[in-house]
């Protein structure tokens, strides 16, 4: 068993590229059970298993445990299984395909032991959620597409020269701790490509751009993968580095800013990934055993959470073909199941006790608290209310309640309610009794209580006052048909704007070159022969490539008479 | 029987060549091509099992006379990679051009054909196994003189101009690498490469001398299309039958690489050729300049032959920039990449085929829809396409890494950037392409195009595979490479 074990994370890829070939009936069989197998095969591994292999001139780690990285396989496994009951009526097959391989290499990710592993499957994420979004096919979710992989191939690429250099100045490729070597080159590349695929500073937009633009149950699997695995590895490696800390903060407001001005309700989900996780980088550097555990019950819970409310919004997507606020409200009436899941997803988001949200996002206030970090701390706390505001009141207020927008849309199909239901009941579930999560954290050396009084009396005061603000403020808080500028402009407005301004003197200016060398072709009798007009533009005739070529060899002697030191 | 492997590599395609001149049938000339280019390939790895288990090179004397005063044939590890990756093309590419070739070439040309394609094979295969300079230089002559012919054998009547260009252009290289031989020969009195190696060390100072490794060097790029020199090439992929654009991509400019490293390595002292002749700075900025060059022009193109004929001048410029980078993990990178590239970019020329099969063309503008009426050739493309960018998993990927180690390992982090860059603008131009085939409408007029037949498919898809296979089994392309840069080193 031990030694002939496939990698779970393989064992999605592999039954990926079956799905194409199997019967409708087969293929629904599958996609439920691959899922179910790989997170049997995940907590069947061994603590002490190893995979090596050979690969370029290395010695490859396919799986090294690490307790994180089972916890994150576990619900990357669980969030792979939901994710497809809720894709099995309307997902295309390309889709479905992308999913599992999307999945299948968040999990080797998770749990790989060096670093040439963690990439390989780091670029084939990368492509997959690409055509994740692809798979949807319309205009928006094409050109998002190739701007989202644009930014994480570029990721890939300073992620690899991290890599190098990394091995280069260790000789060795295992993935560890980074902490301690800031003195070097790789550490910041490194750095810098877990960031991007985290969607910090600058390049964060690219989550809002893309997400919003695949299919209703593409968007619930891109919510879940990119981002926790980039959370996963950031806290392997960079735990404790304090710039991480303000990094955090950046993303936890920017997020809640954003979403606050957003009117497409799966932007404003999307923003509010970057919110949280930026709770989770927050956590990662603060850095304390509480904290990091923290994360990684936060990234466990906010998969699903975060996976409810997007189900959700896709549910009413679906359904009604509307994604503006502005265009919905008062779907309760008819929508009630994905209300309330939509509902119990928004109350875990902003922490209300007796969810999920709770018993993880106090763990990371509680170390920032105890550490003494009373700015962090405040902030943290009024980013809580932010985010009961943007996701934990608006998004049901203006999707399900509001006005009456009029429409009367059908109850989500069954196979949707019933991956809702699944994630409410562990939302809730968790919330209520948290043991079986804390029991997955490592080394939680002191024991953790979420529910002592101050701290739930705290949390429902904090709720109960933005609560109170969001309605007073509702007037402000009403969204109108605007958009929000980010730094994605400066690539998807600046750039074009420029280049179409510069178009013009390019055209002139290379019409300037074309004519004077035509010209002195003319001169020197080198021009070809206009009779064939297959042979493009820049071609020279025959004499003026024997001249050209003389001419470069004479340059080539001259250097090598002037240079030779022999 | 297995010492006269060497000399059996070059002499069966040499006998068989002039056998396709007298064989009517088309389906005959056919089978006898493969043949023999599938019994070069199992020669040739064979060859590179012997090469891998042997301490030293193997050797064979022409008609027993010995080193200095007969020719000597040389099979040492780079040598036997790049022997392996011709054969393999030829192979492949062979089983592929008895359907693609009907439309492009009239019938009683075809054992024509055949016969310069195998000339071009032996000249080819000749120029790796042979240990005496002017011997590469005759095989280099066959090669390209076979390339003309087939150049020329294209459809429209730019190929007949583009093939005289390369002509003139491929000449001009040939001169000059007699030129440079017949020099070292004045003053050695040798054309063995391995006596040559042990006299000129001693001759280096003399200008005459430093003159003939001017005349090669310059010689050799052109006959593999570096920078300034590469004119020929966008002109000869453009308008030659799409066989001969697949078989020449992948192994004519590899080969005179291959060439090019030998003299530079192993005839001359290296110190002196790339270092103290300031070659290596040379080859980094032309390498450089060629490989933004070549991937901007990739991006405007409409006609996708002529497309990946620009890419291909990108790629030249990596190989260069390897070599130029003077070390053993950059040449390594150089020699994981000949391999690499010959394979990708003979993968995605045969997608272009199956495309002009169908459609008579391969414009990109025409291509909207494609990929729904032809699957299996629009994700080979994508399969290629990613290898091309150097996606994990897929060959591209390992010559990315052993060029990114190289640049980083001496620190010339402008260099990694501009690697980087360039698979990004990679990216783009393979994109264009992916967009039109999923993304666009479809046409009209591309509504009722099938699938290409099998007979073209199963080789574009053999060579598929082996983009990913050699992604994951990098035992030659890293691991001989390695080797290979290493003995090239030491000697």
């Amino acid at each position: 068993m031990t030694n002939l074990m496939i990698p779970p994370g393989l064992l999605l890829v592999l039954a990926a590229f079956l799905l194409p070939l199997l019967p409708s009936l087969y293929r629904k069989f599958l996609l439920i059970a691959a899922p179910i197998a790989s997170l049997i095969l995940i907590l069947l591994i061994p603590d002490d298993y190893s995979l090596k292999l050979p690969f370029l001139e290395y010695e490859l780690l396919i799986i090294k445990l690490t307790p994180f990285g089972k916890l994150f396989a576990v619900i990357f496994s669980i969030m792979a299984l939901v994710g497809n009951i809720y894709a099995l009526n309307q997902a295309k097959l390309t889709e479905l395909v992308s999913a599992m391989i999307y999945a299948g290499s968040g999990i080797s990710v998770v749990l790989a032991g060096d670093l040439i592993t963690l990439f390989i499957f780091w670029e084939i994420m990368a492509i997959a959620s690409t055509m994740i979004l692809w798979a949807n096919n319309t205009s928006g979710s094409r050109k998002a597409g190739i701007r989202y992989l644009l930014v994480h191939l570029f990721g890939g690429v300073i992620l690899m020269i991290g890599i190098i250099s990394y091995y280069s100045e260790t000789g060795k490729i295992l993935f560890e701790s980074m902490v301690g070597r800031e003195a070097t080159v790789s550490y910041w590349f490194i750095l810098a490509g877990f960031l991007i695929n985290a969607g910090a500073p600058p390049l964060s937009a690219w989550i809002a751009d893309a997400y919003p633009e695949a299919s209703p149950s593409g968007s619930v699997f891109l919510s879940a993968f990119t981002t926790k695995t980039a959370v996963y590895v950031l806290l392997i490696a960079f735990a404790g580095t304090k710039l991480l800390i303000f990094i955090g903060l950046y993303m936890v407001f920017y997020g809640i800013i954003y979403a606050l001005l957003e009117n497409d309700m799966r932007r404003i989900l999307a923003y509010s990934i970057i919110n949280q996780v930026g709770f989770m980088v927050t956590g990662i550097g603060i850095g304390t055993d509480l904290a990091l555990n923290g994360v990684a019950a936060h990234a466990f819970a906010h998969i699903i959470y975060k996976a409810l409310l997007i189900m959700s919004a896709g549910s009413v997507l679906y359904r009604t073909g509307y994604r503006k606020c502005t265009d919905l409200g008062g779907l309760f009436q008819t929508m009630p199941v994905t209300a309330v899941c939509g509902i119990i997803g928004a109350l875990s988001i902003s922490a209300f006790p007796l969810t999920s949200g709770f018993i993880s996002k106090s763990m990371i206030s509680s170390a920032a608290a105890y550490e003494h970090l009373s700015v962090i701390w405040y902030l943290l706390l009024a980013a809580t209310a932010g985010v009961f505001l943007h996701a934990g009141i608006k998004f049901p207020w203006f999707v399900f309640f509001q006005k009456d927008s009029g429409l009367r849309p059908a109850e989500a199909p069954l196979n949707m309610r019933l991956s809702m239901y699944i994630f409410s009941f562990l939302c809730i579930g968790l919330g209520i009794y948290p043991d079986p999560l804390y029991s997955l954290l490592p080394a939680l050396k002191t024991s953790y209580v979420p529910y002592d009084a101050a701290h739930v009396v705290t949390q429902i005061q904090l709720l109960l006052f933005s609560g109170l603000a969001f309605f007073i403020l509702l007037p402000m808080m009403k969204r109108t048909l605007t958009i929000s500028l980010d730094f994605d402009w400066f690539y998807r407005r600046l750039l074009p704007g420029l280049v179409n301004l510069l178009e013009p003197l390019y055209y002139i200016g290379t019409a300037t070159i074309k004519r004077s060398i035509k010209t002195l072709y003319k001169k020197l009798q080198l021009e070809p022969d206009s009779r064939i007009k297959q042979l493009g533009y820049w071609s020279l005739s025959v004499e003026g490539m024997v001249w050209i070529s003389l001419l470069i060899f004479g340059i080539a002697l001259l250097t090598i008479f002037t240079y030779s030191t022999y | 029987m297995q010492s006269h492997f060497l000399v059996l590599l070059v002499a069966i395609p040499l006998i068989a060549a002039p056998v396709c001149v007298l064989i009517k049938s088309r389906a005959l000339v056919w089978a006898l091509v493969s043949v023999v280019s599938g019994i070069c390939f199992l020669l040739s790895v064979k060859l590179l099992i012997l090469v891998s288990t042997s301490e030293t090179a193997l050797t064979y004397a022409i008609g027993f006379w010995d080193a200095p005063v007969g020719i000597q044939y040389r099979l040492d590890m780079v040598a036997a990679i790049v022997a392996f990756i011709v054969s393999l093309i030829a192979f492949i590419v062979a089983l592929y051009s008895r359907v693609s070739l009907k439309d492009e070439i009239k019938a009683e040309k075809i054992p024509l054909f055949y016969s310069a394609y195998l000339l071009c094979l032996t000249g080819l295969l000749g120029i790796t196994v042979t240990g005496d300079a002017f011997n590469l230089f005759v095989f280099m002559e066959i090669s390209s003189l076979a390339s003309y012919a087939l150049i020329s054998m294209g459809k429209n009547r730019a190929a007949l101009i583009s093939s005289f260009r390369y002509l003139i252009m491929g000449t001009i290289g040939a001169t000059f690498l007699l030129i440079g031989i017949g020099l070292m020969y004045a003053h050695t009195g040798t054309l063995n490469m391995t006596d040559l190696a042990q006299r000129l060390p001693a001759l280096l100072g003399k200008q005459s001398v430093q003159v003939s490794l001017a005349f090669i060097v310059i010689g050799l790029a052109i006959k593999s299309a570096l920078f300034p020199v590469h004119i020929w090439l966008p002109g000869a992929y453009t308008h030659a039958p799409i066989s001969v654009s697949a078989f020449l991509a992948g192994t004519a400019t590899k080969v005179s690489i291959y060439a090019l490293i030998r003299f530079l390595f192993t005839v001359f002292d290296q110190t002196y050729a790339v270092s103290k002749a300031h070659l290596g700075p040379a080859f980094i900025i032309l390498a450089v300049v060629a490989m933004l060059f070549g991937s901007i022009l990739a991006l405007k193109q409409d006609n996708l032959k002529r497309m990946l004929a620009y890419s291909s001048i990108a790629q030249i410029g990596y190989l260069f920039l390897g070599i130029g980078l003077f070390s053993v993990s950059g040449l390594s990178a150089t020699i994981t990449h000949i391999f690499n590239h010959a394979i990708i970019k003979t993968t995605l020329f045969l997608v272009l085929g199956c495309m002009i099969y169908k459609l008579g063309h391969a414009q990109l503008s025409q291509l909207n829809g494609i990929g729904k009426r032809m699957p299996w050739t629009t994700a080979a493309f994508v399969i290629a396409g990613l290898s091309l960018i150097g996606v994990p998993l897929t060959a591209g990927f390992t010559s990315k890494w052993a060029l990114v180690s190289a640049t980083l390992e001496q620190e010339y982090l402008i260099l990694t950037a501009l690697i980087m860059f360039t698979s990004l603008l990679a990216i783009v131009y393979i994109w264009r392409v992916v967009e039109a085939a999923y993304f666009k409408e479809h046409e009209t007029k591309t509504t009722t195009v099938k699938e290409a037949p099998l007979a073209l498919l199963i080789p574009l898809w053999m060579l598929v595979i082996l983009n990913i296979y050699f992604g994951i089994d990098t035992t030659i392309n890293i691991e001989f490479a390695r080797q290979a840069a290493d003995s090239l080193f030491g000697s």
